[in-house]
């Protein structure tokens, strides 16, 4: 009876799956997303989720080039403030709604309107959107914006149903309908985001994984242990301490590589800056030149990290070389000290209550001891971190940069006066007529010129000091192929492929 | 409740302390109790004095060495002995277990006395504010409290002894509740003894028992408390070491250095059960049933 | 004891009240913005204001409260900042995981718990009690999260028996389900199972002095029906009067043990909620926790009343 019951069933089921056995990946995750509504998230996790789930107008490559994806080809005119795209065409929907012009115009102007969007920010030198044929898409901007392009390789240019998007407004996040190519199944708050292969995806050759589950899991140790039990197929953020594990394990892979953003120092020298090293410049100067970066660096990622002192990596094209990695030099900053009139200086430095930010802190106290400060730590919630450092109440913090793909997302909303990012709560006229220079220019060569100059002043007032750019570290089993890392941290599935 | 009826001389005059030491004296158990706690307290007092290194020295070249001639126990994530560290943290776990349940004891009593002697409208809104209490997990009182007051080990202290209060408020009123009514009371009462001399005389020496009691097993409640605060990161810290902070760092060491984690949770287990026993025999001793 | 039960009903009106007031002054007391949590690394001040003006934040708190008893008691309990999700589906989603957990738990908790503590009486001051007793102690005495700790890297890592972590809901893969449950419920059970054995033993202790139990030997009953037909019947119901009043222990242990085996339970659910300022989430369940509170202890206090009907004058 029982049988006889589930046999349409079963054959159903036959006649939807493939041949061969479904391969399916499973992905552990350091959080759980929040809405999978590219307007609305904000979580990085959200951003890997949509990796295999939304198709952006364009992507970014292993060496941070603008690389195509359902735009073709675009060009810059009217001296940088015209944008216009030639988009895929024969591109669908998961829910069959063809992708065309209209729909980008559609998407991209729900992102600038839709009272919770998160994206009005980015696309605010943006002034309007509208189709210019069938498949191509004309943006006009307000003033020259080049940090376009690598807006629109991220949420700004994830592309979603239009059909959906109208039907089921803020709430699109719950049932996501997009172009990438795997759509969405099932989704358990906290506990797994099921997608499967998407049959009409434009480059569905490319894929050779029929569905993916993605786990949120925030213990690292806990992830590790998953996938070495075979629970998992791949793991994103391992702890650079169980790096060395990882590679001696014959079963896993290890990729890596150093990411887009920075792990930086901020000292409050603002208005409600009252403490010596927020108001004398040489203090700050004395502080960085007493961190062993190396040193520091190699003990808490075990040399998965490299040393830095700039918002750009040394490895990045952006990065000034006129100011290369400082050795450190107690002697010089016990001088500076004393030239700014002190024998000790007492500091207060806000920290978040993580294992491992704290054991960098308590190496950088240990430092900056010898040079004559006298650091005390206060640990709290990383909540009340980010509302202390916003308000300008602390002395001196720390915090960590995600990364962007174009220089500007990594340096201009932290140093512009009254700028979002700007905890540091630093204003210089000239610095901010040198960022802006650097977001109008088309030339590479003239931004670069630009981010020299400003960094030029930004070291020697130095409200910021940077320490080093860690590496995003992937785990998988030696089943799983194909994966390249990108520095971005996303998990690009296209050419991805699981041995049975 | 038979055997509290047979009691017909205030119980604070009876000879109840020395037969209780007996007993306790008696009770192997309540004794490995004693000599644990010692052990760690002394552990914890002569900390200073003790041939050890500092417990923040960190030696970069030495960084998660397991135990050695060196590091009897081993060093940890920035190189630091973790034996010192275990000594010095004995002081951080004791104060926290100890101080908490000070807390606890000092704000739930009094209001439990309040509550149990005059009853009436005082004894509901207590009583409805004490169950509220109760109603929320403790360990999620204690979360809220510790961040909104910022991780530290004064707050945390703090945290779980406000959320350990509660018991307190209910015990004591409970017992007052059953000594009120008993004729001792009742006679000083129509002699007309103030209520302070009542509650000193013959409330408080009743109560005291199983407040002792329920201290000294909170205390161990307490002192794993403080250890979950700190392994959610709102209790220590650093560089000041902590059992629970200790295992907070160690948890991502698991598999490099299992050392790390293995000494601390043992301390704790150790401390916890001292505590434990102690209560135990304690309960067993001053119960007046088995006289 | 209909009067009773009305009369405890009533009571817990206020208590609830009072919850409801100090969690959502939480609200006020916690340090950090919600909305600025919620808000992202980019923390764009457009989306920070429109997020305040959505949920109310700018009104006075006594407003906010106002409003949201009102809509509590019309069954809404408000919408999730974080997931933009109603509080009362998030919490039914949650449900079902925290109680298999605690039903697993209790289940294990029985079945070591009572026979260890029955065995402890009946053989008190033998090397079994003895035995026994330090069994008990040992579970309350260690650290939850350090069990939990130490069995994903005994269990999972080195043996490979089991899987570390995870949750398959039960309905989909009974098997798995179990499989996944298994160490979280030893680790939250454990602690339950000695209290079970420390109650079972003392209840037991106590019925077996009774007089009605020394006349039954007396009688020449045989010593296994005196202790699982006489003693036992009679000790079972301070049992589960104690059990009921367990539930608390349960669910604060569910939270730390959720969080290390990452369960999606209620206890991972407030935890979260409470770090990220996610006020909706953290008033909804500590309001349903108390709820469920204050009913097990309703259920303890009628035993305790059916138990001791001297009691009842004492209320």
């Amino acid at each position: 009876m029982r049988t006889a019951k589930f046999l349409p069933a079963l054959v159903a089921g036959a006649l939807l799956a493939l041949p061969a056995a479904a391969t399916e990946l499973k992905i552990g995750l350091q959080d759980d997303a929040d809405m999978l509504d590219p307007a609305q998230s904000q979580t990085f996790v959200g951003r890997i989720v949509y990796t295999a789930l939304c198709d952006k107008l364009v992507d970014l490559s292993p060496d941070l080039k603008i690389v195509p994806q359902l735009a073709t080809e675009w060009a810059w005119s009217d001296g940088g403030k015209v944008l216009t795209m030639k988009l895929r065409e024969g591109v669908k929907f998961h829910d069959g709604t063809p992708f065309n012009a209209d729909a980008v115009v559609y998407d991209v102007t729900r992102s600038m309107t839709l009272p919770e969007s998160k994206r009005k920010s980015e696309l605010k030198s943006v002034e309007k959107v509208e189709a210019s044929g069938e498949y191509e898409v004309k943006f006009t901007l307000k003033s020259p914006d080049v940090t376009l392009l690598a807006t629109l390789s991220d949420r700004a240019g994830m592309m979603i149903s239009p059909t959906a998007a109208k039907a089921e407004g803020t709430n699109f996040g719950n049932k996501p309908v997009c172009s990438g190519p795997f759509k969405f199944v099932e989704r358990v708050q906290q506990d797994r985001i099921v997608l499967e292969k998407f049959q009409d995806y434009w480059n569905k050759d490319n894929i050779f994984i029929d569905k993916v589950t993605y786990l949120p899991i925030p213990d690292t140790t806990v992830r590790l242990a998953n996938l070495r039990a075979g629970d998992l197929d791949m793991i994103e953020r391992v702890a650079a301490s169980d790096a060395a594990a990882v590679k001696a394990d014959p079963n896993l892979t290890y990729q890596s590589v150093v990411n887009l953003g920075w792990l930086a120092i901020y000292f409050n020298v603002g208005d409600k800056a009252t403490t010596p090293i927020g108001k004398d410049k040489r203090l700050r100067q004395a502080f960085s030149l007493a961190i062993d970066r190396e040193a520091a660096n190699q003990i808490v990622y075990e040399g998965t990290s490299v040393a830095g002192d700039q918002p750009f990596s040394p490895q990045s094209p952006w990065f000034d070389k006129n100011f290369p990695v400082p050795a450190r030099d107690v002697e010089k900053a016990k001088a500076l000290v004393k030239e700014a009139g002190f024998d000790r200086v007492p500091v207060e430095m806000i920290v978040t209550n993580n294992p491992v930010t704290q054991q960098m802190m308590q190496i950088v106290q240990s430092m900056v001891a010898e040079a004559g400060f006298d650091v005390s730590l206060k640990a709290t919630e990383f909540t009340t971190l980010l509302d202390e450092m916003t308000a300008g109440n602390y002395q001196v913090g720390r915090s960590d940069w995600s990364g962007r793909a174009d220089p500007d997302g990594n340096i201009h909303q932290f140093l512009t006066c009254k700028a979002a990012l700007n905890d540091a709560k630093y204003c210089n006229p000239e610095v901010d007529k040198l960022l802006n220079a650097a977001r109008e220019s088309p030339d590479e060569a003239v931004r670069k010129q630009n981010y020299d100059a400003a960094m030029a002043i930004i070291q020697d007032d130095m409200p910021m000091t940077w320490i080093g750019h860690q590496s995003w570290i992937w785990a998988m089993n030696k089943k799983v192929t194909g994966f390249v890392p990108n520095p971005d941290g996303m998990i690009r599935l296209a050419g991805v492929k699981k041995a049975d | 409740m038979t055997a509290l009826d047979q009691v017909d001389i205030p119980p604070g005059e009876q000879r109840a302390p020395s037969r209780a030491w007996r007993k306790l004296k008696a009770n192997r158990g309540a004794l490995v109790g004693l000599f644990i706690i010692a052990f760690f307290t002394l552990l914890a007092v002569l900390a200073p004095l003790l041939p050890i290194p500092d417990p923040n020295a960190t030696s970069w070249s030495a960084i998660r060495k397991a135990p050695s001639a060196l590091n009897w126990l081993g060093t940890d994530d920035l190189g630091r002995d973790i034996l010192s560290r275990m000594i010095w943290g004995a002081q951080a776990s004791l104060l926290a277990g100890v101080v908490s349940v000070g807390i606890a004891v000092a704000i739930g009593v009094p209001f439990g006395l309040i509550s149990g002697y005059f009853g009436g409208w005082t004894d509901q809104i207590i009583s409805r504010v004490t169950e509220a209490f109760l109603a929320m997990p403790f360990l999620i009182t204690a979360i809220a409290l510790a961040a909104f007051l910022g991780p530290s080990l004064t707050n945390a202290m703090i945290a779980i002894g406000l959320s350990a209060m509660p018991v307190f408020i209910r015990l004591t009123r409970g017992q007052v509740l059953s000594v009120k009514t008993e004729d001792y009371v009742e006679g000083a009462r129509s002699i007309g003894l103030r209520h302070s001399s009542i509650i000193r005389r013959y409330i408080l020496p009743n109560v005291f028992a199983p407040i002792l009691v329920q201290a000294t097993l909170t205390i161990a409640t307490a002192i794993i408390a403080e250890a979950s605060l700190s392994f959610l990161g709102l209790g220590q810290q650093p560089p000041a070491p902590s059992w629970g902070s200790m295992l907070n760092v160690a948890k991502n060491y698991l598999s490099q250095a299992p050392w790390m984690a293995l000494w601390p949770g043992i301390a704790i287990f150790l401390v916890v059960i001292g505590f434990n026993l102690l209560g135990d025999g304690l309960r067993d001793a001053l119960d007046p049933r088995e006289a | 004891m209909y009067s009773y039960i009305g009369k405890r009903v009533l009571v817990a009106i206020p208590t609830l009240l009072i919850i409801s007031i100090f969690v959502f002054s939480l609200q006020k007391l916690l340090p950090g913005d919600p909305v600025l949590a919620l808000a992202g690394e980019d923390r764009d001040p457009q989306t920070i204001e429109y997020l305040r003006e959505k949920y109310h934040l700018n009104d006075p708190v006594p407003v906010q409260y106002i409003r949201w008893v009102g809509s509590a008691l019309q069954g809404d309990l408000g919408i999730s900042l974080k997931t933009n999700q109603p509080v009362l589906k998030l919490i039914g989603d949650k449900l079902p995981v925290t109680i298999q957990l605690a039903v697993m738990s209790i289940a294990f908790a029985f079945v070591i718990g009572i026979p260890m503590g029955i065995l402890a009486a009946v053989k008190k001051n033998t090397a079994l009690d003895y035995i026994a007793n330090v069994v008990a102690l040992s579970g309350l005495s260690i650290p939850n999260f350090w069990l939990g700790i130490m069995l994903i890297l005994l269990v999972s890592v080195k043996l490979g028996w089991l899987p570390a972590s995870g949750y398959q809901p039960f309905f989909d893969d009974p098997l798995r389900s179990i499989q996944t449950m298994l160490m979280p419920a030893f680790v939250l059970g454990n602690a339950l199972a000695a209290t079970l054995m420390r109650h079972t033993r003392s209840a037991m202790l106590s019925v077996l002095s009774a007089d009605y139990i020394r006349t039954a030997r007396a009688k020449g009953v045989s010593e296994w029906a005196v202790v699982l037909q006489h003693t036992f019947r009679n000790a079972v119901l301070p049992i589960v009067t104690l059990s009921a009043l367990l539930f608390g222990d349960l669910l604060a242990g569910a939270v730390l043990t959720e969080q290390i085996f990452t369960i999606p339970g209620f206890g991972k659910l407030i935890v979260d909620a409470v770090f990220t300022r996610d006020y909706a989430v953290v008033q909804g369940v500590v309001l349903c926790t108390a709820v469920g509170f204050i009913v097990m202890n309703l259920i303890a206090d009628v035993f305790y009343v059916l138990l001791n009907p001297r009691m009842r004058a004492a209320l």
